[in-house]
């Protein structure tokens, strides 16, 4: 396996998509590159960075009106 | 974040009977991903809230004769979808989701690994750089609003992927139900994202991160 094969099989590697003969030369090929092994954890990091962003929310006024349509449906 | 919820049983129970609680528990846990499902719709943030309200009204009418044939949440998604698909095509903006096979270009810049004439082709010419810890406030800071701007500027459909699963938590198959697209596309999609947003890491540490 090379570096440019391996960068594009990172997510499929993280996530045990791989076959077991593509696994076996990815892991390989992480023990003798210094390269690709930061760049694999450069991928994680992003991850977890990614992870730290907020979830969205709907505005107070959008979340108040829903419940307040819930209460209403409810006595119908 | 996926907090655990009670059971279908109970929640469609709840909404039933109308219980407030059951529905706020709801609204909670769902509208991250709900707005970011619309978002891909529709072209503005407002108009991604005024399909969720929509969605849930539709929820209110029909919760009543929902057979539990799927399981609630996909239900509810699958409402949103149509409610945003209509709303969108009526905004012409549409993001054909069938026709969504991802280019097969490299995540990575071909020119970091050697070329052909290279005794060792497509190894990195240079190993790319480890990035300092963001213990700093400042820098912690600055890494939020690089990764943030790197999401905003993907294509949709990556940015809904790596939203769905790296922000609020959801599985590869519940994403793949939701966006109605195969494992492999949506493998494909996450990993453009991801890549894409080291990248931006990589040009933020490598120019003005790497000092402090
Ligand atoms: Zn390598």
């Amino acid at each position: 396996m090379t570096c440019a094969e391996l960068v594009e099989l990172v997510t499929a590697f993280l996530e045990g998509a791989l076959d077991n003969e593509t696994e076996r030369r990815f892991q390989d090929h992480l023990e003798i590159c210094d390269g690709c092994e930061t760049y694999v954890e450069q991928l994680r990091r992003t991850i977890e960075e990614v992870g730290k962003l907020p979830p969205e929310s709907l505005s107070d006024e959008a979340r108040d009106r829903l419940l307040d349509a819930f209460r209403s449906f409810r006595t119908d | 974040m996926a907090t655990a919820l009670p059971s279908d049983e109970v929640l469609i129970a709840g909404l039933r009977a109308g219980d407030e609680e059951t529905f706020a528990r709801l609204l909670d846990g769902w509208s991250s991903s709900m707005l970011r499902l619309a978002r891909t719709f529709v072209s503005t943030a407002a108009s991604a809230e005024e399909v969720v309200q929509d969605t849930w009204l539709a929820v209110f009418q029909s919760i009543g004769t929902f057979e539990g044939r799927s399981a609630l949440q996909t239900w509810v998604y699958r409402i949103l979808v149509n409610i945003a698909r209509k709303r969108g095509a009526r905004e012409q903006r549409t993001v054909p989701w069938t026709s969504l096979v991802p280019d097969g270009d490299p995540t990575v810049d071909p020119s970091r690994f050697r070329g052909p004439e290279d005794p060792d082709p497509d190894h990195w010419r240079a190993f790319p750089e480890r990035w300092p810890t963001t213990e700093s406030e400042v820098l912690a800071h600055e890494v939020r609003a690089t990764v943030a701007a790197a999401i905003d500027g993907l294509p949709p459909r990556q940015r809904v992927v790596l939203t769905l699963r790296d922000i609020d938590g959801h599985s590869a198959d519940d994403v793949c139900a939701l966006l109605e697209i195969t494992t492999a596309n949506q493998r494909v999609l996450l990993h453009r994202a991801r890549a894409a947003v080291r990248s931006h890491l990589e040009r933020y540490f490598t120019t003005t991160g790497g000092d402090s």
